[in-house]
């Protein structure tokens, strides 16, 4: 069974929601992204969300365009991502790590090459912003033959007509962005999350996790009881870069920081299922 | 080997070859499916076709004519040289001309809200006069670095009614306008129609933009078979995104005779890293929700383009510019800073035309072809805009005040 299959199959059997946590790797440097990264689990992160920088992500808000330019300016490359997972394994086998991130730099790795180096350093899902179900095939065939699952994106434009192309080929978990915009925006109602887990659930058993507009620990408990995972990054990513001076300085302490504030979401998801 | 046509793509998927497609966040994806279905329709409706018409001759004031350069052909003292006035157009450039057709395609979708990208502002001073023209609200993006060396633009899209939003992200110029532009547009897709300013982006933009610049190539046939009885030797254009390029070279991709040369901007050389050649120094990627050659760093990192024109300053091409590449249909070739200088000052000189710098790098490739070629060699250049906007650039670069 796939890390990410027995992640939410134990949770479920707890009733409880996945606590998916996100970051750039390499933001702000490669140490401090490290430490954040391997000290996730301790602090109830279920899932790692690691985002591969890219120049133009321009399906991301401010926050997490920011971060991309800082771990670029920081040195960080596609090696150095898969580098970061291979040291997390060293001591971890259970946690899954999904990479987040465009299109352009996998391709440019080779999609075939990209699949077998993720799968050899512990990469257990993929999500590709903007590599739409149409276009996924060259990647998603050598990444699900390496046993990497690759993760459908669903969307408040995702009709009914639209859904099934989505999860069709999909595995892992889908994917929920709770609102029309970019990350980092608004928030979504409870109610509207509700109402649209239950739509993607009728066309897919997959376990369905929701992202965009989570900041607070209170937001992450509402979504937590609505669905199977609660994502969050832009407000994780927002303690990071407040911990960076205009002149690139870093905080002491910085690690520790982002890892307490993660823990208050963690029990936020916890709670939000009890 | 050649092929029966050229003129079959994009495939039912928006591919040209391996190049094209839709790689755009999922958000996006029903908006640009409708658009392609409703785009279908539209040109099958002899309404939709009559009133781009009417609009083409009497607001763009089309057929834009194709001029016998006399004096430049004698300069040059070699092939006979037409220049294709698409600077006469209203609004001073050819940008006008897939402008009209997306605004009219936003009225039939019943979108009210018009955004696009601009680097010269050229394509964004010609969707603010189309938004105007049809009451649309209107907000054009423009990388700060844009905005500072295109001010007449700026205050041109002002006038208009359009809000110009700077853009500071990455370098500040037409690729980051374009990532802030899908940026406002995924949160307000329900509303809002893209207009996107070159022959690329997600399909169905790069058909439906060639599309719609293709009135350049089939007036400039129909001229010349007027004037000249035959058709032209070779054809020139500038190449960024694209668009006038295809514009001018699809209705004769069928006809093995015409040669066609693009040229890309290759800024202060290809050997350097302030370049804007996407074939010539790029490499197969994705961007901006379409495959094609792309400058890239090693990484797949998005290379910072540069040209002294702020509409060729762009790190990729549109897609079925690079399948024509690989296909050998069309050269490409390049100008740098310099030479589309030279060739800006020459065409002011030699015909009372001053040209985008945009077009001179059209202008700087025919400098070179011409002399070697016979003078019954008919060249026709793309004159894609005029120069107007570019006068404090220019005398920058000329170290002049004014």
């Amino acid at each position: 069974m796939s890390r990410l299959n027995a992640c939410f199959t134990a949770l479920k059997a707890d009733n409880k929601a996945a606590f998916v946590a996100y970051t750039q790797a390499g933001d702000p440097s490669l140490e401090v992204s490290s430490a954040i990264i391997q000290g996730m689990p301790a602090v109830g992160v279920d899932i790692i969300e690691l985002g591969m920088p890219f120049t133009d992500p321009a399906a991301d808000g401010p926050a997490i365009d920011c971060a991309a330019q800082r771990a670029i300016a920081a040195g960080a490359t596609m090696k150095q991502t898969l580098g970061i997972v291979t040291e997390f394994r060293k001591n971890n086998d259970t946690t899954p790590i999904v990479l987040m991130g465009y299109f352009n730099p996998v391709h440019d790795y080779g999609c075939k090459a990209f699949a077998k180096d993720a799968a050899a350093a512990g990469v257990d899902g993929l999500i590709i912003v903007d590599l739409p179900p149409e276009e996924d095939e060259e990647l998603r065939s050598p990444a699900n033959a390496a046993g990497i699952d690759v993760i459908r994106l669903a969307t408040p434009t995702s009709d009914d007509a639209r859904l099934p192309t989505i999860v069709s080929g999909a595995s892992g978990f889908v994917c929920y962005v709770a609102v029309a915009g970019t990350t980092g925006g608004k928030s979504a109602t409870a109610d509207n999350i509700g109402a649209a887990v239950r739509r993607i659930k009728k066309h897919t058993a997959l376990p369905v996790a929701v992202g965009f507009g989570i900041r607070t620990p209170e937001q992450a408990a509402a979504v937590a009881a609505r669905a199977d995972g609660a994502v969050v990054g832009t407000a994780i990513v927002d303690v990071i870069a407040a911990g960076v001076d205009e002149n690139g300085t870093l905080k002491a302490g910085l690690a520790e920081e982002v890892l307490d504030f993660t823990r208050k979401l963690a029990d936020g998801v916890k709670a939000g299922t009890e | 080997m050649a092929r029966n046509s050229y003129r079959t793509g994009p495939d039912e998927k928006g591919h040209f070859g391996i190049y094209g497609g839709r790689y755009i966040s999922e958000t996006l994806m029903p908006a640009v499916i409708e658009l392609e279905e409703e785009y279908r329709k539209a040109l099958k409706d002899p309404s939709f076709l009559a009133e781009l018409d009417e609009l083409n001759r009497q607001y763009i004031g089309r057929p834009s004519p194709l001029y016998y350069a006399e004096r430049l052909t004698n300069h040059l003292g070699g092939a006979k040289i037409y220049l294709k006035r698409e600077e006469l157009n209203h609004t001073g450039a050819h940008k006008i001309n897939h402008a009209i057709g997306q605004v009219l395609l936003a009225k039939r979708m019943g979108k009210n809200k018009i955004i696009a990208e601009t680097g010269a502002g050229q394509h964004g001073v010609a969707t603010a006069t189309v938004a105007a023209l049809f009451g649309m609200e209107c907000t054009v993006f423009m990388g700060a670095v844009d905005i500072e060396r295109q001010k007449p633009n700026v205050f041109r899209m002002k006038l208009l009614g359009a809000e110009v939003k700077s853009v500071t992200s990455g370098s500040s110029t037409l690729k980051d306008a374009m990532n802030d532009a899908l940026r406002h547009w995924v949160s307000n897709v329900h509303d809002t129609f893209y207009i996107i300013g070159t022959a690329a982006g997600p399909h169905p933009y790069p058909m439906m933009v060639r599309d719609f610049q293709s009135i350049i190539g089939r007036e400039t046939k129909e001229q010349l078979m007027a004037q000249e009885g035959r058709l032209p030797d070779t054809l020139v254009a500038c190449i960024g995104g694209g668009s006038n390029a295809i514009g001018l070279f699809y209705p004769f991709l069928d006809d093995a005779s015409v040669k066609m040369v693009a040229v890309e901007a290759s800024g202060h050389g290809l050997d350097t890293d302030k370049s804007a050649a996407s074939i010539a120094s790029g490499r197969p990627g994705v961007l901006h929700g379409f495959r094609s050659y792309l400058l890239q760093y090693d990484d797949g990192q998005i290379v910072e383009a540069h040209s002294i024109s702020a509409g060729l300053d762009y790190p990729g091409i549109g897609p079925e510019h690079a399948w024509l590449h690989e296909e050998g249909r069309v050269t490409y070739a390049s100008a740098t800073d310099d030479d589309a200088l030279e060739a800006f000052q020459l065409c002011c000189r030699t015909e009372g035309i001053i040209p985008a710098l945009e077009s001179s790098h059209a202008i700087a490739e025919a400098m070179k072809l011409a002399p070697t070629l016979p003078k019954d060699h008919i060249m026709v250049i793309n004159l894609s805009g005029r120069g107007d906007k570019d006068i404090f650039t220019v005398a920058q670069a000329l170290g002049e005040e004014i």
